[in-house]
């Protein structure tokens, strides 16, 4: 970008300004990324409508604001994170609560789950496995176009790393509850990595929360590394308030004949773009990208997705869907690369969406690039309303329309919640969608915040 | 029970239905033919309450009640079912909670509550078993992935949970095997009673052979032009529809 945005500008100056201090808590290993990604970041820049992969969400909103930053968590912050339960009952997890980004001090930052598992602070574990991190640290955050990676590679003080050994099967799942709280306006930044190596199988739920009302911009990146024949799932749950604007980067490396799930459910928010990254990066490996908006008032969503079959006889699966109410707007943008020898390639791709009111708008782009002859390819977008012969035949049968239009709705969500295998969180999310759909506020009974 | 008079119908301004008369009464079972395109279809779709066909003159009463009053729940509710010539799929509904919302929005309306989960779940294996369903189809989305047959089957085992006064059986039969067409004929007669009644919507004949009508009658541009008792359908099996025709184009 040849003329630097104001916005950007002030992110620079936020890097200037801040670095000496973000940089205290971090190796010398992740700190080495910082400069030369800030460099990446001045010259891209943050995102404009100009760029491609932005061109239908606008972040100027969000990215104009002043916020009061924070870097540095104060230790009276974490009293929340530590009350913080998580209301879904049967849901036997491994949890672990950040707030803003940190983790509360007074449980241990970094510590180990049966199997040699281990959870905990990126920063901690930089310390304590060196290698693990060199390994693995920035190897698949990278864009050539989008500023925001570089910017949260360069000022990301903390977030979680998981490693998971050879071998090793958890069937619990891990869950992280992401809250945001402030009493003033903040701008956060989590930086994770995930590492399943060979043959080891983990699912992984993300909940993103808003604990208190004021303004919050979140830009985040994770990096997940999938061994030979690892299997591993992330879920992803959004429930935000329409004041909260969660920017995040997922990027998925996937060596041979692993299996990767990555689910978004975006119940509420104000702005939410999801950029997910799948490189497939060995023969036999599948990756499956699904997700669920629903939208209403002025709330925009933005899944852009980009699978990179780099190998041969790779599949892949893309299953994005939303339902948008009032005058709310979503975007998809559904990428499919196949590089020129990856032969036996099986690419998928649905997206749908169903407009409840004449005000609402949708734009759905596929973008497929195929350089192999032997492919299996489809994709296919719909942007409509309600199937008005469907409404009538559960009418016909004595439901009432009202019932029948929440029935549908609920039907065509329920398509992407229903690959959750985790039953009681796929339960608790039908739920939330059911409330949701139904106009009601799907908040979890531990927050606090009156949004909508 | 049913009472249609003078009804006019047209679909985008194009007139289909152009007086049609006809009484039901408890225990009937009518069958209406008639070659395409003749209105049989727009008909079953006025009774079921369709927005898209406009009522432009005549009534319709349903034990007394002016039925083209009511929304289509509302007439599902008071007793009338229409099995659809092309059941529609609905990905993402399970049949489960498709019938146990209907049945408890029927239930509200007689003034019952809900039935408990394990109460539901007999009434669906009574009436699987009735039908001939395949188990499996009622643990599945509303129509999604069925054959032809499938869908049919599913049509009047719907009917058979929600036991309608007045079923209307629009073109059942078409695009069915013989044993299918004998399974889901068995389960109209199994469901007769001597307070309900039928309307039979068929092209062919082939149907009547197992649910014998007490009338038959035949539609023709938009009119009833024809009925007498079951020796009709024989007749027009034989001779098919043109004889019809040229009697109905000579009065006119």
């Amino acid at each position: 970008m040849d003329s630097k945005t104001e916005i950007t500008e002030r992110f620079s100056n936020l890097y200037i300004d801040n670095i000496h201090r973000i940089a205290e808590g971090s190796t010398s290993f992740i700190n080495s990324f910082r400069e030369p990604a800030f460099r990446l970041f001045d010259q891209l820049g943050v995102p404009t409508r100009k760029n491609e992969a932005y061109k239908y969400t606008n972040l100027d909103i969000f990215f104009k604001h002043d916020y009061k930053n924070y870097f540095i968590p104060e230790r009276a912050d974490f009293v929340k994170a530590e009350e913080f339960r998580c209301d879904v009952v049967d849901l036997d997890v491994h949890g672990i609560v950040l707030i803003n980004g940190f983790y509360p001090t007074i449980n241990p930052k970094l510590h180990e789950l049966p199997g040699g598992i281990w959870i905990g602070s990126l920063n901690e574990a930089a310390m304590k496995f060196p290698d693990e991190i060199e390994k693995h640290y920035g190897k698949y955050a990278k864009s050539e176009s989008d500023g925001l990676v570089h910017l949260n590679t360069a000022m990301a003080s903390d977030g979680v790393f998981v490693h998971v050994p050879a071998g090793t099967v958890l069937k619990k799942p891990i869950q992280v509850i992401n809250l945001v709280d402030s009493v003033e306006d903040t701008f956060n930044q989590h930086r994770n990595l995930i590492i399943v190596e060979e043959n080891a199988e983990i699912t992984l739920i993300i909940c993103d929360h808003t604990l208190s009302p004021q303004k919050f911009l979140t830009n985040a990146v994770t990096e997940i590394f999938g061994g030979e024949n690892a299997h591993f799932e992330i879920i992803r749950v959004q429930n935000e308030h329409n004041n909260a604007c969660k920017i995040t980067h997922t990027f998925i490396h996937q060596e041979s004949n692993s299996y990767a799930l990555s689910n978004n459910i975006t119940l509420h928010g104000g702005l939410i773009r999801n950029s997910t990254y799948h490189y497939l990066g060995g023969e036999g490996a599948e990756t499956a990208s699904y997700g669920l908006f629903l939208a209403d008032k002025w709330q925009h969503v933005d899944n852009f997705v980009n699978v990179d079959h780099a190998t041969p006889n790779c599949t892949s699966n893309q299953l994005f869907k939303g339902v948008l109410d009032d005058m709310s707007t979503g975007a998809f943008n559904g990428r499919i690369f196949v590089a020129r020898d990856s032969q036996g390639t099986f690419a998928y791709q649905k997206n749908n969406n169903i407009l409840l009111t004449d005000d609402a708008k949708m734009d759905s782009k596929p973008q497929l690039e195929i350089y192999a002859d032997d492919v299996k390819c489809s994709h296919g977008a719909t942007v409509g309303q309600l199937d008005d012969d469907a409404l009538f035949y559960l009418q016909s049968r004595g439901i009432d329309k009202k019932q029948a239009r929440l029935m549908l709705m609920f039907g065509f969500a329920h398509e992407v919640i229903q690959n959750i295998r985790v039953e009681p969180l796929r339960d608790r999310i039908d739920n939330l969608v059911m409330q949701r759909l139904k106009g009601e506020l799907s908040r979890c009974a531990s927050c606090m915040v009156k949004c909508g | 029970m049913l009472v249609i008079n003078n009804l006019k119908a047209a679909i985008e301004g194009k007139n289909i239905l152009k007086g049609i008369s006809l009484e039901v009464r408890p225990g009937e079972i009518h069958a209406i033919m008639g070659p395409n395109g003749s209105g049989k279809s727009t008909l079953a779709a006025v009774l079921a309450g369709r927005e898209i066909v406009e009522v432009t003159e005549g009534s319709i009463t349903f034990f007394g009640k002016d039925l083209l009053d009511m929304s289509p729940e509302a007439r599902a509710r008071e007793g009338i079912f229409l099995g659809f010539q092309y059941p529609i799929e609905i990905p993402g509904v399970s049949m489960v909670n498709f019938m146990k919302t209907a049945v408890n929005e029927h239930r509200k309306h007689n003034g019952l509550g809900p039935l408990s989960a394990s109460d539901f779940l007999k009434l669906m294996r009574e009436k699987k078993e009735l039908v001939e369903i395949d188990s499996k189809l009622a643990n599945r989305s509303v129509n999604e992935g069925f054959s032809g047959g499938e869908k049919k089957k599913n049509e009047i085992f719907q009917m058979a949970i929600l036991e309608p006064k007045l079923a209307i059986l629009d073109e059942t039969d078409s695009g069915l095997d013989i044993d299918a067409l004998r399974i889901v004929a068995n389960g109209v007669n199994k469901l007769r009673r001597a307070d309900n009644s039928t309307i039979v919507i068929t092209h062919y004949q082939r149907l009547l052979d197992y649910i014998i009508p007490d009338f038959v009658h035949v539609m023709y541009d938009g009119r009833l032009v024809k009925s007498a008792g079951k020796e009709l359908a024989m007749e027009l099996e034989e001779k098919g529809y043109d004889w019809i025709k040229k009697e109905v184009d000579i009065q006119d």
